[in-house]
Parts: structure tokens; sequence; C-alpha cells
């Protein structure tokens, strides 16, 4: 049968957005990566911005987001991203540019740079997806890890003690002038799709009015890494990660949100 | 003679950079050269051309700030010196692996580590050899004069969109410090953003028009055999720049029996020395290469046949003397002359050496 057989007249219910490519996705399935993607392009999608947004790839999972999203792209080096969509931000002020960064990347390499681009209000979108663990090199610990959770680099769990502290880079990066939007969310759900597609819609929107430095994070879970089936890594991120590291708006139009 | 004013070396890249149309410029201070990003900021070129200019929080977010406005088809730079432009080598390295043009100036000052603020060449090896991770090579452009400063963010600028590559305009404390007279060229106009994508739309993140291919700017080739192409593709790019792009110049060389090989300020030094040696009876001559990527090889090979040796005047502990010697091979004596520290060589103490090492030797 042909897709066209199988999907009668006025059935169809989902199409693909454009701005993503037909490469086979290189993430673990269960991985939020892949949603992450999608709602970030179909955002651009949406706006109609395609020929006027430049993306930049981190080094980690999402190394070869460039492969995915079917926009022009560039790679970074490690940590190193919100320097590059300053270069290319300041030479194209008209033009919608984002990171698209992991946690290893975003709050320990590239912290400094996170923490710049971030005061000086780079005109930029930050999409900091963050699950705890260096996924790409196999499981270490990152600066997001938990207290007490186990990874490759902290198999008895994490010992604040001997290995530091979880940093929360969106509440940190909240407190600078530059930021204008800062948000966190998650993408385990279709309702937690649905609003981290707003936030990140917002971002977007706050950039091409050029309102400063868009920060989402989301919260993602990481089967492969955390040893254990897509789902119970849902399940358990709703427990531990959430509660750490909860959603919702931090900073909206410039100011902080009272809790 | 048209405009002309008297500046500092680093002062005179600045407006070079200005001047020869560039768009942006991202740095960070250190001395000796911290007279470029001041110069840029005093200037406002924003409002002169339209050029961007920044002050990053560290070299190695500058670095990859031209790394990101390389990749629009823009025309970047950058500047430092040596302990900054070790840690720009990173971005420096991804430059030359997604082929972006750009221009690093790097005012040499002594080391190993913080070392001295003091002049120096012990960046040599650095420079030519690639310097950051991988099998790349910058372009290498050294400057002898604060003309020469000027014409060379130019130039090197022209260089690195000819040939998408990174390139490196190697300096020293004594040149970008000092004083001289500079003739300064028309102001080149900027590229509009439509030049741009008619020029460099077929690379460049301008953004995916007309519903093209993407572009994608990336040194990641995870299949071997793609790395290997992309490999022998930059070396192809490195052997047609040593058939193109070697620049020298040569001083009192037509009868000389002897050789002094020096670039940058010991050049200029050189330059005095051969004089002097001359007064006293002793054919020499100065090979100043302008390039040191591409070296001056077959030339020098040339001179070996002509002359009895050569002494290779560098202010550091040896390292152009390892291409001389790979230029003569082995035909004739090549040694070493240097001061290093920070102490700059004398027109005197190049003779002697010419005449302990070379003559006398």
């Amino acid at each position: 049968m042909t897709a066209e057989e199988i999907i009668k007249n006025g059935q169809k219910v989902f199409t693909k957005t454009k701005l993503l490519t037909d490469n086979v996705m290189s993430y673990c399935p269960g991985c939020g990566h892949g949603t992450a993607h999608r709602i970030t392009m179909e955002v651009v999608e949406e706006m109609g911005m395609e020929e006027d947004t430049i993306g930049v790839a981190p080094v980690g999972c999402s190394v070869l987001a460039y492969d995915f999203m079917n926009i022009d792209m560039q790679q970074a080096a490690h940590g190193r991203a919100p320097a590059v969509a300053t270069g290319i931000s300041r030479l194209w002020p008209n033009k919608m540019v984002f990171t698209y960064q992991g946690d290893g990347d975003l709050a320990a390499i590239g912290t400094a740079e996170t923490i710049h681009a971030c005061n000086r209000g780079e005109n930029i979108v930050i999409i900091f997806v963050n699950n705890g663990i260096y996924g790409m090199t196999g499981g270490q610990m990152a600066p997001t890890t938990l207290p007490n959770m186990k990874s490759s680099t902290s198999p008895f769990g994490r010992d604040v003690k001997m290995m530091g502290n979880p940093l929360k880079m969106t509440e940190l990066v909240a407190q600078l002038p530059g930021t204008y939007f800062v948000s966190r969310h998650a993408v385990h759900s279709p309702g937690h799709v649905r609003k981290a597609k707003k936030a990140i819609k917002k971002a977007f929107e706050n950039v091409q009015a050029k309102k400063g430095t868009q920060f989402v994070e989301i919260v993602s879970n990481c089967n492969s890494g955390w040893k254990m089936t897509p789902t119970k890594s849902n399940e358990w991120m709703v427990e531990n990660m959430f509660p750490f590291y909860p959603l919702g708006d931090i900073k909206v139009d410039g100011k902080l949100i009272e809790k | 003679m048209g405009e002309f004013k008297l500046m500092k070396g680093n002062e005179a890249f600045a407006e070079g950079l200005i001047r020869s149309g560039a768009d942006g410029y991202f740095g960070y201070p250190i001395t000796p050269q911290s007279e470029v990003i001041e110069y840029l900021m005093a200037e406002e070129p924003h409002k002169r051309t339209g050029m961007v200019v920044l002050q990053a929080e560290s070299e190695v977010a500058a670095i990859n700030m031209v790394y990101g406005g390389a990749a629009t088809g823009k025309r970047v730079a950058t500047s430092s010196s040596s302990p900054g432009i070790s840690l720009k080598l990173e971005g420096i390295s991804y430059m030359a692996g997604a082929e972006l043009p750009g221009v690093i100036l790097n005012v040499v000052r002594g080391g190993p580590g913080l070392g001295t603020i003091q002049p120096s060449q012990a960046d040599y090896n650095q420079a030519v050899k690639g310097g950051g991770h991988g099998d790349y090579n910058l372009l290498v452009l050294a400057p002898a004069s604060v003309q020469e400063m000027y014409d060379f963010a130019g130039l090197g600028m022209e260089l690195a969109f000819k040939y998408r590559t990174p390139v490196m305009v190697l300096s020293d404390g004594v040149i970008g410090q000092m004083m001289e007279k500079v003739i300064l060229s028309e102001q080149v106009t900027r590229l509009t953003d439509e030049e741009i994508y008619a020029k460099y739309g077929d690379w460049a993140t301008v953004g995916r028009t007309n519903g093209r291919e993407r572009n994608i700017i990336t040194s990641l080739h995870l299949k071997s055999e793609k790395m290997e192409a992309h490999n022998h593709k930059l070396a192809a790019k490195y052997k047609e720049m040593a058939e193109e792009e070697i620049r020298f110049e040569e001083f009192e060389t037509e009868d000389a029996e002897y050789l002094l090989v020096a670039f940058g300020s010991s050049a200029r030094i050189s330059q005095n020395a051969v004089k002097i040696a001359r007064a006293k009876g002793i054919k020499v001559g100065l090979l100043r290469p302008i390039t040191l990527f591409p070296f001056p090889k077959a030339r020098l090979n040339e001179l070996a046949d002509q002359v009895k040796g050569m002494l290779s005047v560098e202010m550091n502990m040896g390292q152009m003397v390892d291409d001389v010697r790979l230029a003569v091979n082995g035909k004739i004596k090549v040694e070493h002359f240097g001061r290093v520290g920070g102490i700059i060589p004398t027109s005197d103490e190049i003779v002697e050496a010419l005449e302990q090492k070379i003559i006398g030797g």
C-alpha cells in the first residue's frame, strides 16, 4: 500500500515539517532530542523564517543537528556555540540565530561563553537540552548530574562533597540583565511538548523583535546513559529531575517571575 | 603621494582593516597588541563603514565569534599576542577544517608560558606548522614595517577569501609598537548583503534561500573516507598556495657570497647589518621571506648555489633555520643567530655572528 492509500482523505493528522530532513536521526529511541528538534523547526516554519534563520550545533549528541535541521547551520567547538552565534548575529543582525546545546556543552566547558553572551544580551535563542549526563561520550557525569545520581564517572553516585554540586544554569542566566525570556520545559508528554513549543516560539518571536537573549531549557531523559527503558527514564525524570529543575517560566519580558 | 599618517603598527593594522572593507573584528586585550582594539573602539567604524567591533570575554570567545562571523561570508578578523594565540588555536583549527576565511594577527611576545611582554619571534613554528590540532597550514604573512601592518590587513583578507582559509599576520612587539609613516589607501566599500548572497551564497550561512540545499559549516567528517578526502582537498590548497603566493624581498643579493635570512623586525635590523658588513668588505645579501608559509624554498635553494653560507637571524632559539636548511638541502652551511627574552639583536651582533658562525666557522 502506498502512503496515499493508507492515509485516506481527511484522515491525515500529522505532517513532518519540511524543515526536518529525511535523514534517519542518530538519537537513541526514546530520547527527547528528536522532539526538541522537531518543535524548533516547526516554529521556524510557522514563522516563515527558514530563509533567515541560522542554527549553531554543539559538540555532544546533537553535534549532527545540521543533518536533521533543514536550514543553514554551523557546527561549533565544544561549548563555544554562544560565541559563534554572537559572531553570526552581530554580522546578520536581521536574521534569527539560535544555538542548540546540551548540558556538558553549555554548563561545563561553555559556561563562560554562555554567561557572557547572555549578559551582553546577544539577540539569539539558546535551546538548552539538559539530561544530566554526557550522552555522546558514554554516560559520564555532567555539571547538571543530580546529587547521588550514578554515571560512568560517578559510579557510586555523585558525591557533592567530592565532585561538586549540580549547576542550575537557567536560574543563573535569568539573573543577568541581558536575558529577556528564560523558561524551563520538557518534551515527554503531548501536553509538555505543546508548552515547550509555545516557549520556543515566544523565544524566536522575541529575537525577531530584537529583545536580547532568549533561553529555553528542555529537561530531557537519556535512557541509554541512565541505563533505563525509555518509559522508566521518563518516570525517573519526573520523580527526580523535575523537583531539582522545576518546569515553568523563570523570566518573562525581562522580568523575573515571583515564586 | 596620497593621504599619510604617523601610526603605530597595531593602529595601522586596525586602520587597514577598516579601509579594506572588513565587516567585523572580535578581540580581547593583551600586551603588546591592545592598541588594535583600542584604536578600533575609538574610531567607531560602525559609524565610518558599518564594521562591527566587539570586545569578547576571552581569546577563545573572540576566535569563535570570528569562526561564526566568517561563516556568514563576511570579512572578519581578530588579533592577539602569543599566549592569547595559543588560546585561539582551537578555533583556528576549526576555521581551517571548515575552510573559513579570516585574518588573525599575532603580535608576538616572548615565551613559553606567560613569558615576557617584550618583542619576540618565538611563535614562528606555531604559525607556519599549523599550530593547532590536525593536518593544516595557515597562510602566514610577516610584516617588517608599519606600512606592511596596514597593507597586510587587506592583503590577508583577500588571500583568505581566495583560498577560503585563515590567514595569519605574524608580527612582533617591535613592529606592533613602533611608529612610522603609513600611506593610506582609499576606503573600500563593504560588500552589501546582496553582494554577499551572490558571491558566497553557495557555501556561507546566509540563510537557506530559494529552496536550495542548506549550507553547512562544519569540520566534522565521521566517515574515514570523507575525512581522508577532505585532508587531501586541504593539502591541494596548500600546494596551490606554494605555487601562487610565495612572496619575498631581496637586498644586495646580486653579488652576495653570504646570505642573511630574516623576517619581520629581524629583517629590518639585518638590512643594516648588510650595510655594515659590506663596508667591511664582506659581500653579504639578505633574503626576507614575506610569506612564511608558503616559504620561499626554491629561491633559497637557488641562492645556495651562489653563496657560501647562510645565517638565519631570528628573535628565537632557532626555528626558521630548520626551514632554511630544508630549502638548502645540505648544499651549504646554514646557521642560526638569535637573541631572546625580549632582547633585540643589534646589527653589529649580526655581523659578528656571520663572521664567526659562517665565514670563519
